[in-house]
């Protein structure tokens, strides 16, 4: 089923899987021991949100395959990110106008 | 007649079909937990100044992130389990498919420790917006584990003569099957530091 060379490129992806595993282990722990610092709302909200989207980045792009995946499903998942980000920016539009007109 | 692009690429999209099909779909559960990620945006910002951070400190930090650990190790076996189908061990692939099952399993069960937990102290989804939608999201987020365990039990134990039929469609189903777990994780990975940490 295998030939010699995608046994080669399977093996090496097993070790990126490692990696990416390690990494991962060691960001939740680091979003763990930066929820006890001293910061403000904003900082902590910023903080937390960054290191899981570098999770999430590492999870897509090496468990799910999105870094070497045809441009098709790049495509679509740019269209969802721009609705999603629609959604996230409903609530804002909400309080916005709640604070301009009091 | 068999279904036409099971493992051979479509010309035009350059993909098999389920593939397509399964990211279209994870493409439509973004915008469900969009959905609800907006809610929590919308009632963080109606509670009073620090009153979701207050309300989220009854929850249990060490238990959620050792079931973010668990989750994440499960995206790991799950992804090894793939690979061993593409390195033709099909002993490897049903240990690696055990454990992935075994991992979602004690996910569930710390998630119902939690929320035992939670009941006894009289906290219930009625007590407040944070729990509200504390409850809600992972709720719906224990939904989809417990879906995908029984796709992933299927393709362990009874749908597993495949392999020995049609080996490269089988690959392909646990790749895809694969691409829904690490949704779920990927989803828990924002789900950890919105409802317990911030």
């Amino acid at each position: 089923m295998s030939s010699g060379h995608d046994t080669a490129d399977i093996q090496s992806h097993i070790k990126v899987y490692i990696t990416v595993f390690a990494a991962l282990a060691a960001l939740t722990i680091v979003t763990v021991a930066a929820s006890y610092l001293d910061l403000s709302t904003g900082e902590a909200v910023f903080l937390a949100l960054a290191i899981a989207s570098i999770k999430g980045s590492l999870v897509a792009s090496y468990f799910m395959h999105l870094i070497s995946e045809r441009a098709l499903i790049t495509w679509i998942l740019m269209l969802t990110a721009g609705f999603f980000f629609v959604l996230m920016f409903i609530p804002m539009i909400s309080f916005i106008d709640q604070a301009r007109t009091g | 007649m068999d279904i036409p692009y099971t493992v051979e690429e479509r010309p035009d999209t350059g993909l098999f079909n389920a593939k397509l099909g399964v990211w279209l779909f994870l493409a439509s559960e973004v915008m469900l937990f969009g959905g609800l990620f907006s809610a929590y945006v919308f009632l963080r910002f109606g509670a009073p100044e620090g009153a979701f951070h207050e309300w989220g400190k009854e929850l249990n930090i060490p238990l959620a992130t050792l079931n973010t650990m668990i989750l994440i190790s499960s995206s790991v076996t799950m992804v090894m389990s793939w690979a061993s189908l593409k390195l033709n061990e099909f002993k490897k692939y049903k240990l690696y498919m055990g454990l992935t099952l075994l991992c979602a399993l004690a996910f569930l069960v710390i998630k119902y420790l939690e929320y035992t937990a939670k009941f006894s102290h009289h906290i219930y989804p009625s007590t407040n917006t944070f729990y509200a939608i504390y409850f809600t999201l992972t709720g719906l987020h224990g939904l989809h584990i417990i879906g995908g365990m029984i796709v992933l039990f299927y393709f362990w134990i009874p749908g597993n003569k495949m392999w020995d039929s049609r080996p490269e469609q089988f690959t392909n189903r646990i790749e895809i099957a694969g691409l829904y777990w690490h949704f779920v994780d990927l989803v828990w990975i924002f789900l950890f530091p919105i409802l317990y940490l911030l």
